[in-house]
């Protein structure tokens, strides 16, 4: 199984490959999500969920469910 | 002759928009609530020197010209359309110096729209802090615009934005992008179809409703049946334009940009390890909480004692100096009294105001709704249902209109649905002054004052009653709707104290005439029906005398007989007693049935009803609550206003939908009248069964 976004582990920064756009909404696109840029775990929420990122130096939190559908390479 | 120059700012949300354009027009400004539209765009006019008159306009955050909400789309529509008298002869694109990579992904969409535009990179005051040096001739260069460097916390660089403004004609207008580029293919055949109009422009209207269903498009008919290519294969397209604008973006800064990272200054991670912690989080924003109702009712009592004291003086003052007749009495025991009962809020949503608009500022809102997510999410809300239930506590009509940046569409209904359970502001005087006649003035374990305990219970009251029937709603609704939500961190600051202030004004002002309109009205009309009536009431004068002729009355006792039997029968009596059976069982008597008719309007109207109503005859100079708790129970004897009948119209208070103005806003929200329907109906039932079971219980 590829790895993707909520996989990281807090601190770790990895490259954003590859997603579906029919599962990626194109606000996440625009906010930098995009394949071959940089991401990393800020912050992880209590009880799991969600996602405190850094993508592409911005800072945004999305939940789990969405950042399953994200692959990425742990850098 | 003087030159007119239409400006429009727009920007990515929070990149100080509103903070520019209060540097640009001060407090000249209006705020504009458009009927129709469905968000607030603020306008505000000044002036460049003697001859250049300026009209701007601050538009609400958006990160793209692709809408997918709401907000975004008062944008694009204003963009998209030539003949709105706001379409601006330059837009302003607001960039934040520490995002903008991401800022300028908008702003080279509105530069190939070919609207004269000006780059303003604001809070350049953090460029030193973050270590961030910026190449801007350069920039200004491969960007074909003219960049103003400013921060509108440090007032710099608004005298060259002024004189770009100014001078706006002499901008490039050339695009950054060749928009055919996106798809050569597709853009080849939308030139032979249209001929005429300009292609990024057409893509732009064509995509528009792709991720976002439900628009109103007022232009350009026609080409929207230009769909060749599927939704998804649309989508695609979006996409790869916003790949190559990257591309474009990411190639430009890399020249121009620089972040010396091993300098910078990181105070976002350090506040957030504590105030996202999983502890500490929870335990400061409740804490923050705390405070804020704390404040709010004891600061807030000074204020508010000494304006309901001056309101009665002025009330007598005003019979006294103005000749006798029946304007007079009109002023003294209709208008007055009325405005008397909407100035007395003012210094408890204004307080509200201020705490909420500090919370925004600092960027603390985004952490709770990180904190909050998935716990809110258990209830069928997103973390994002926390700003409009906080912000409910000021009033549910701003709060539902922060509800649109809910992605999602269910989420967003279910917050709608359930933020006017939350205590507003309105339902306060009624609470203060219900609780203050009905709960005992002690101390529980010799400190809290069992009536603040009371209020804050009725808060927590509200508040459950919105989780619940969101819990409820959740499971009931069947709206299947794409999972979505996405929220920024910005960065922290501290707040601006200009436009701390200017909030808590523009907001606190918009209340006092919203609701002030419909209070005087009400006021006059409830007055009027109360001072003239039917049959005997004309007669009163020779009924009364005639009845207590045996009993000896004093001049004074017989004139008090007089005026109530006058009440009774006036046609608000007739009104008052027609609905009596229905209101009985909860304990009430005509009177208060008269103020639940009239609080329909607005809960405010309570206290100013009972104010007139009780006003109505009574010529000594009282405060409204001496008036009331000096009201005898008619049948029952004693007071009217005892714990059971308190009680019940506290709970009464808490759960009936009575406020027209947020009927209004839930259709306009939801496009539908169902929904408000759907809230008058089972709120006001609900709040029936509850003031009925406690009176029967308690009496
Ligand atoms: N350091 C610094 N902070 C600023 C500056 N200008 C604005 N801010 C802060 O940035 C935050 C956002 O400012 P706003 O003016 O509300 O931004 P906006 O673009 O109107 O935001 P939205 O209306 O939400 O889209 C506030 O906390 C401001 O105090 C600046 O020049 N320097
Ligand atoms: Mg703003």
């Amino acid at each position: 199984m590829a790895l993707t976004i909520a996989s990281l582990k807090k601190g770790q920064r990895a490259i954003i490959k590859d997603f579906s756009v029919d599962v990626v909404p194109l606000k996440l696109l625009e906010m930098g999500c995009l394949p071959g840029n940089e991401v990393s775990l800020v912050q992880i929420a209590p009880f799991n969920d969600p996602l405190y990122l850094n993508i592409n130096g911005s800072h945004l939190a999305i939940r789990r469910e969405t950042a399953c559908n994200i692959e990425i390479e742990l850098l | 002759m003087a030159k007119h120059i239409n400006v429009a700012l727009v920007g990515n949300p929070n990149t100080g928009k509103t903070s520019v354009f209060n540097r640009l027009t001060g407090l000249n400004q209006k705020v504009g609530n458009y009927p129709g539209i469905t968000v607030e765009k603020k306008q505000g006019n000044c002036k460049f020197g003697r001859a250049c008159k300026v009209h701007v306009l601050d538009l609400p955050g958006t990160y793209s010209l692709n809408a997918s909400s709401l907000d975004e789309n008062v944008v694009i529509e204003l963009l998209l359309n030539k003949n709105d008298k706001d379409f601006p002869d330059v837009a302003v694109v607001v960039a934040d110096i520490e995002n903008l990579k991401r800022n300028l992904l908008l702003f080279t969409q509105i530069k190939d729209l070919g609207i004269p535009t000006i780059l303003a990179i604001n809070m350049s005051d953090r460029m030193k802090r973050k270590a961030i040096t910026l190449d801007i001739p350069l920039l200004e260069e491969k960007l074909n615009t003219k960049i103003a460097l400013i921060s509108s916390r440090k007032n710099l660089g608004f005298d060259y934005l002024k004189e770009l403004i100014e001078n706006y004609n002499q901008l490039p207008t050339r695009p950054c992008l060749n928009a055919s580029e996106i798809a050569p293919e597709y853009f080849d055949r939308l030139r032979n179809a249209f001929p005429n109009q300009d292609l990024y422009k057409l893509w732009l209207v064509i995509t528009q409703d792709v991720n976002f269903g439900k628009l109103d498009r007022k232009e350009l008919k026609g080409v929207a049946s230009f769909q060749t290519e599927s939704p998804s294969n649309l989508k695609r397209l979006q996409q790869k334009e916003t790949v190559i604008r990257y591309k474009f973006i990411n190639d430009t800064l890399k020249e121009t940009l620089h972040i010396d990272a091993a300098n910078a200054k990181d105070l976002r991670s350090r506040l957030d390890r504590v105030l996202t912690h999983k502890v500490w989080g929870y335990v400061i924003f409740f804490s923050i909480l705390m405070l804020i109702f704390q404040a709010i009712f004891d600061w807030s009592e000074y204020p508010m004692d000494f304006i309901d004291r001056s309101f009665a003086s002025l009330s007598e003052w005003t019979k006294n100096a103005m000749p006798a007749g029946q304007f007079t009495n009109l002023v003294s025991e209709g208008i007055i009294p009325g405005i008397g009962g909407i100035v007395i809020f003012i210094p408890q949503i204004a307080f509200l105001f201020l705490f909420i608009s500090i919370l925004e500022e600092t960027g603390y809102m985004s952490r709770v709704v990180f904190l909050m997510d998935k716990l809110m999410r258990r209830f069928g809300l997103s973390g994002k249902s926390v700003v409009p239930l906080v912000a409910g506590t000021a009033c549910a009509i701003p709060a539902i209109m922060a509800t649109r940046n809910i992605e999602n569409w269910k989420e967003r209904l279910i917050t709608i649905l359930v933020t006017p359970f939350t205590t507003c502001s309105a339902r306060l005087p009624v609470y203060l002054i219900i609780i203050s006649l009905v709960i005992p003035d002690t101390r529980v374990l010799g400190i809290f004052s069992l009536q603040g305990i009371t209020l804050m219970f009725m808060y927590i009251l509200g508040f459950g009653a919105a989780i619940l029937s969101a819990y409820i709603l959740d499971k009931i609704l069947k709206i299947s709707t794409k999972s979505f939500f996405l929220v920024e961190m910005p960065n922290y600051k501290l707040p601006l104290p200009k436009n701390v202030l200017i909030t808590v004004i523009e907001k606190t002002k918009a209340f006092v005439y919203g609701a002030g309109k419909i209070i005087l009205a009400i006021s006059i009309i409830l007055w009027v029906l109360a001072s003239y009536g039917p049959g005997d009431f004309n007669n009163a004068e020779q009924i009364i005398e005639t009845e207590y002729a045996s009993q000896n009355l004093s001049e004074k006792e017989l004139e008090m007989h007089v005026e109530s039997f006058k009440l009774e029968h006036s046609y608000i009596g007739h009104v008052g007693h027609f609905i009596e059976p229905a209101v009985r069982p909860l304990g009430y008597d005509w009177k208060i049935g008269i103020a639940l008719v009239t609080s329909f309007a607005a809960r405010e109207v309570f206290v100013g009803t009972l104010a007139t109503i009780y006003s109505v005859g009574s010529d000594d100079e009282q405060t409204i609550k001496s008036r009331m708790a000096a009201e005898v129970n008619p049948i029952l004897g004693g007071p009217l206003f005892n714990f059971a009948s308190g009680i019940s119209l506290l709970l009464f208070y808490a759960f009936a939908m009575q406020c027209m103005s947020t009927l209004a806003i839930v259709k306009r929200e939801t496009n539908t009248w169902k929904w408000p329907m759907w809230q008058l109906v089972v709120m006001t039932a609900i709040a029936y069964v509850f003031a009925l079971v406690a009176y029967q219980t308690l009496k």
